[in-house]
């Protein structure tokens, strides 16, 4: 009798389940990109200029905004980073609170000989750590360049976070899982520019193509001496930055 | 207990379930579950699909421009050309699309210090102020338009020797006051400075007309002059140059 029971209602569930499944198949999605967009003509990169970041934060809030980011100050997809650099060699290094007005009081050290704001985010490796690690595939790169999270997929085991050098993996509360920047992907298929990007007062911030030659990154790269973070780690980001202080990791 | 398919010898009833569920579980995998499942580059494409569908908050300048032409040129010519409109008036995808929903303008002194306060390190030659020197009792936007700032101007004549007076009269309150509200000066006073001295007010009645309770006047910080410092001619105490720095000490406006 119990046998019987159990039998039946495993059959009755794997019927449910059956049809589940065909509606979910039924609701598939169409395909991807907006309407002439072609993700194989484009590989985007971002330049950053040190000399020009003010550390006013306006790219972080910005970035919550477009992106549902949580508003509290756990969580960011990018931030920026104060250095201060004594005259013993000794580096300091605070995350910069967006809108923290004041911040000019900050700085401790009597003997600091060097100081300035490095704006960070995911670097979009060409050669991601992140992606070979995760358990289940949720990460890859787009045929543009950009690395995006199937949150699905994504089982939110922080392994991606663990393995990012650059600490641009965060896990987002309320979905349960990892998430980071995408260089606004959403905006860039149609054509508009990184929210950081748009709102950056000083230009610190340059987007565009990596393959085109009139994009103004092609200007940025052209008309600066570039560098990476942690290029020993054969990342290969396709962030750059100019005006970079050996002394940021 | 009533037998399962009499008729049939039970093992083989045993041996059809489980060769039913066999065929279910197969074809469940095989062509009911959503592709994007099972196929890689259908779940790539999937996630795609999830990311460029997500709504749009920052409309990008080029939206702004199309109508707001007039204020669009007033700040190209100006120090703030190079700066999106949504940098200072948040993400504006609402009123692009509805010109009725108003986007935010903070017009607070913390909005403009957010990038001008002094902060050793912003990069050299940006321009920064100290918020408890520079006019703390006065909005930015009073002196400094947003869309195209530029420092107030002292009179030529005056600044080309009193230099230190319209440097310190242009982080104060008084700064849109031109010298001549309080000094009557005489043509003669530029030739022979020295000989034709430029006037100061006489009494404490000058001032009462901006500062007294009873003044009509706007934005000035006002006092009852019958009970206070009677006795006395306001400048002795206020610096008029500079009339916070004695009164409100590091008092500041956010």
């Amino acid at each position: 009798m119990e046998r019987r029971r159990f039998v039946e209602k495993g059959l009755t569930l794997l019927a449910e389940a059956g049809v589940l499944g065909s509606i979910a198949a039924a609701a598939k999605p169409a395909r991807a990109e907006p309407k002439g967009y072609d993700a194989s003509k484009h590989y985007y990169g971002m330049g950053i200029q040190i000399d020009k970041c003010i550390g006013c934060g306006k790219c972080v809030e910005a970035c919550k905004e477009e992106n549902n980011v949580p508003k509290d100050v756990a969580h960011f997809r990018t931030w920026i980073e104060r250095y201060v650099i004594e005259q013993d060699g000794a580096v300091e290094v605070q995350r910069v609170d967006p809108g923290s007005n004041g911040s000019h009081e900050t700085i401790s050290s009597e003997n600091a000989v060097r100081t300035f704001f490095v704006p960070k985010l995911c670097n979009q490796c060409d050669n991601p750590p992140c992606v070979q690690v995760c358990p289940v595939g949720a990460t890859f790169k787009t045929a543009d360049g950009v690395v995006l999270v199937d949150a699905d997929r994504c089982i939110g085991c922080r392994y991606c976070i663990q393995a990012c050098p650059y600490g641009a993996r965060y896990l987002n509360p309320l979905t349960d899982t990892a998430d980071k920047c995408t260089f606004c992907y959403h905006r860039i298929t149609k054509g508009l520019l990184p929210a950081c990007v748009e709102v950056c007062p000083t230009q610190a911030r340059i987007f565009g193509d990596i393959n085109s030659n009139a994009s103004p990154l092609a200007r940025f790269r052209r008309m600066n001496k570039l560098h990476v973070l942690k290029p020993s780690l054969n990342t290969e980001p396709k962030v750059q930055y100019s005006d970079l202080d050996g002394e940021v990791r | 207990m009533k037998p399962f398919f009499p008729k049939l010898p039970e093992a083989f009833v045993r041996v059809g379930i489980v060769f039913a569920l066999f065929i279910t579980t197969v074809s469940f995998a095989r062509w009911m579950l959503p592709a994007s499942l099972k196929n890689r580059n259908e779940q790539r494409q999937a996630t795609i699909t999830r990311e460029t569908a997500k709504a749009v908050h920052y409309a990008g300048s080029n939206a702004c421009t199309e109508c707001h032409e007039k204020t669009n040129a007033t700040k190209s010519a100006g120090y703030h050309r190079n700066l999106s409109c949504e940098t200072c008036h948040g993400a504006t995808k609402g009123h692009a699309e509805d010109p009725d929903v108003k986007p935010a303008t903070d017009r607070r002194r913390d909005a403009c210090t957010r990038c001008h306060l002094y902060d050793p390190s912003r990069p050299t030659g940006f321009p920064q102020i100290n918020p408890v020197a520079h006019n703390p009792l006065k909005q930015c936007v009073t002196c400094h338009k947003p869309h195209s700032p530029k420092p107030p101007h002292v009179p030529e004549e005056c600044q080309a020797c009193h230099a230190q007076i319209a440097r310190t009269k242009e982080v104060s309150p008084h700064v849109r006051l031109p010298c001549t509200t309080c000094h009557t000066v005489d043509v003669q006073h530029k030739v022979t400075p020295r000989e034709v001295p430029a006037k100061i007010p006489s009494d404490r009645s000058f001032c009462a007309r901006c500062h007294s309770s009873e003044s009509t006047m706007k934005e000035t910080q006002k006092v009852d002059f019958a009970t206070h410092g009677e006795k006395y001619l306001c400048w002795q105490c206020h610096y008029p140059h500079m009339p916070e720095l004695h009164a409100y000490g590091t008092k500041t406006l956010r």
